[in-house]
């Protein structure tokens, strides 16, 4: 069970799209699973052939268990299977569990090991999984539609992740306001040459400034290691989508800095409509390595995220509006954008975070470039 | 009828007196004295030197002739004063007794009771205060009976004379003064069955002999406090009744063993075991056992309640099982 989230501390198995003996390629999805963040397909992180599925689907189990084994290709002996990150499973020490409990729980479908014990020495017992089982739970997974998300535990994911960056990361705030005419004049002239479908919104622009922005302060796309930040190669950039009825998910990106404005548009659109509708792939949610956030359309000028750990830094932009600006010496109307840079400190410091809003800044002034 | 325990146990022994003419009663100060604890008292005007017979200062003699009586055809009734004095007898116990009918090819058997004092509880120090009948239930080819009430007293004797091979009667010193119901016509109980003595749902309280009165104490208090408990009384040792014990922690799934002997090796502990074996997946919460502290027992009055389990001690026990840490 891959990790989906920094506090993800279980998911469900809903559906196999693979069976014993079929060939599965790295990348290809081998299985849909329920999280707090709603149904997301899970892929394979070896290419091999599937052995045997461990967990039964309806199955509701910490991470890091093995979800299925895959023998690899060219004869290499069978690995555990899709885990995009290796798991962390609690070393050595068996949940304290009463026998009778684990029985119950057995029979009730709930997994007792994911359970808060009120028993004596914390022990999990009867009337724990019996709480458990009655609590309010989503529909029998199977039967449950796609996208729809339980917001109750949403919302407790959101806070444990949020508190415990609020806990744990010393953040800084940076902020800047750009001059986004010539942004937004080379977008009206080359949405008129675009087919409607292909237009491109400002937002995209602001995800490739921001993408390429990094590699010159590339230590702000970096994931924190417990002990030290490893910057990381490429840049995915998790995208801050709301979804209707509340919460919010940041699934990434991929390679924003090497593809093209267009192709983001696309994989934009694609990445709302699925985090909207469910069938978020489990690579987008565990990938991000910093987070955009846009609060523009809904008429706030300045937004300060709070870092989603295990990232290092969160940009947030504000909404465009038109203000008296000074260009060569005269007092000017501009439609102007406020930037933002919210970021561990441990990690980099507020001059190398100036550093990354200015080059935001020169990047959107040669938008055609991106 | 309400009586007490000492004279449960006396009516009984009158009643096997008057109705079996191969029974008698031997024992020191049985006779003349009328039982160390008075239990005999009257018995020797009745019945004639002949059936109450005092004996020397001997354990290992008396308790060797009432083995050659019994195996002669008698019926004997052998009283020792304490079971710490008992040990002077245990190898006519486990190497004669127990296994004569074994060692015959069930040609021989040995129809003898023996009853004897044990427990604490009442300030006579570490040599005659001790509960060892857990030693004895290690003994195959004897029976252990530890009656808690009155009534047992008295059944449970009458049950033991019509067994065919020994049995080893235990009547905790602090239970004789008790009182409670007692019907004389009700003859024989059976050995080798529990009872639930009250019933309940929460945790088991399992017990026997001198700790009953205590546990019941302790069950009452718990219900003050919303804990509904269920009190199993053992009755005998061996053979035991494991089947009733099972049921019950199969009803509250938690148990808590009170046991007036030392925790380590104790029978309380054979219990356990027996639940860990067959009633493991209806646990809720770790087996507990309230015991005595492991030290020769103290003579101080305070010292002497601070070792032995207490109402409080079980029913915090019980507590701490039922509520966890919330």
């Amino acid at each position: 069970m891959p990790i989906l989230g920094a506090d993800m501390v279980a998911g469900t198995l809903i559906a196999w799209r693979k069976q014993p003996g079929d060939h599965v390629s790295r990348g290809e999805i081998i299985a849909e699973v329920e999280t707090e963040k709603g149904l997301i397909d899970v892929e394979a992180f070896v290419s091999g052939v599937v052995e045997r599925l461990v967990v039964e689907p309806g199955a509701t189990v910490p991470t890091g268990t093995v979800l299925a084994t895959i023998r690899e290709d060219a004869g290499a002996p069978a690995a555990p299977a899709p885990e995009p990150i290796p798991p962390a499973p609690a070393p050595g020490r068996r949940a304290r569990v009463s026998p009778l409990a684990r029985k119950v729980a057995e029979q009730l479908g709930v997994d007792p090991d994911t359970l808060q014990g009120t028993g004596p020495g914390g022990a999990v017992t009867r009337e724990d999984v019996e709480r458990a089982a009655a609590a309010p739970r989503p529909a029998p997974a199977v039967a449950r539609p796609r996208g729809r998300v339980d917001l109750a535990r949403m919302r407790q994911t959101i806070a444990a992740a949020m508190a415990r960056a609020k806990r744990e990361i010393p953040h800084y705030y940076l902020a800047h306001t750009i001059d986004v005419q010539p942004a937004l004049a080379w977008l009206a002239e080359e949405n008129a040459r675009r087919p409607v479908t292909g237009r491109l919104l400002y937002g995209v622009l602001l995800i490739k400034a921001v993408a390429l922005g990094l590699r010159e302060v590339p230590e702000l796309n970096s994931v924190w290691r417990g002990e030290h930040a490893e910057p990381s190669p490429a840049v995915h950039v998790g995208v801050a989508i709301s979804l209707r009825g509340g919460g919010l998910v940041a699934p990434a990106l991929h390679d924003a800095d090497k593809r093209s404005v267009g192709e983001l548009m696309h994989a934009l659109g694609d990445l709302v409509q699925r985090a909207r509708t469910g069938g978020l792939r489990s690579s987008e949610l565990s990938d991000p390595t910093i987070t955009v956030t846009s609060l523009g359309e809904q008429g706030v000028e300045t937004v300060f995220g709070i870092v989603y750990p295990p990232q290092v830094a969160i940009v947030g932009f504000g909404k465009v509006t038109e203000r008296p600006w000074v260009v060569n010496g005269s007092v000017v109307a501009r439609p102007l954008l406020t930037v933002t840079l919210s970021a561990d400190h441990r990690v980099s410091d507020g001059h190398r975070g100036g550093l990354f809003l200015s080059a935001v800044d020169r990047l959107l002034q040669a938008p055609e470039r991106l | 009828m309400k009586t007490t325990y000492r004279e449960a146990v006396r009516s009984a022994l009158r009643h096997a007196l008057r109705s079996d003419p191969r029974v008698f009663l031997m024992g020191e100060d049985v006779g003349r004295y009328g039982g160390t604890y008075a239990v005999s008292h009257g018995l020797l005007d009745e019945f004639g030197p002949e059936r109450v017979r005092d004996t020397p200062l001997s354990e290992s003699t008396f308790v060797g002739a009432g083995i050659g009586a019994a195996l002669a055809g008698m019926r004997p009734i052998v009283e020792v004063m304490t079971v710490n004095f008992s040990l002077l007898a245990l190898d006519q116990i486990v190497n004669n007794a127990a296994t004569l009918r074994h060692m015959s090819g069930g040609q021989l058997s040995v129809p003898l009771v023996v009853r004897m004092a044990t427990g604490g509880g009442r300030q006579l120090a570490a040599q005659h205060s001790h509960s060892l009948e857990g030693w004895y239930a290690h003994i195959p080819g004897i029976k252990v009976v530890t009656p808690g009430t009155p009534a047992d007293a008295h059944g449970l004797l009458l049950a033991a004379l019509r067994e065919p091979d020994p049995v080893f009667v235990f009547e905790h010193g602090y239970l004789y003064p008790l009182e409670g119901e007692v019907d004389e016509t009700a003859g024989a109980s059976e050995i080798g069955r529990a009872l639930v003595r009250r019933a309940g749902g929460d945790v088991t309280l399992i017990t026997y002999g001198g700790s009953l009165p205590k546990t019941l104490e302790a069950a009452d208090r718990l219900a003050a406090d919303g804990i509904d408990a269920e009190v199993v009384d053992l009755r005998t040792l061996r053979p035991l009744d494991t089947a009733t014990v099972l049921a019950s922690v199969a009803k509250t799934h938690r148990a808590v063993i009170v046991d007036e002997a030392w925790r380590t090796g104790s029978f309380a502990a054979e219990v356990s075991a027996r639940i860990m074996e067959d009633g493991f997946y209806d646990l809720d919460a770790p087996v507990q056992r309230v015991c005595s502290a492991e030290v020769p027992l103290p003579y101080a009055r305070h010292m002497e309640e601070a070792a032995l389990p207490q109402p409080d001690t079980i029913a915090a026990t019980a507590r701490r099982l039922v509520q966890g840490r919330g």
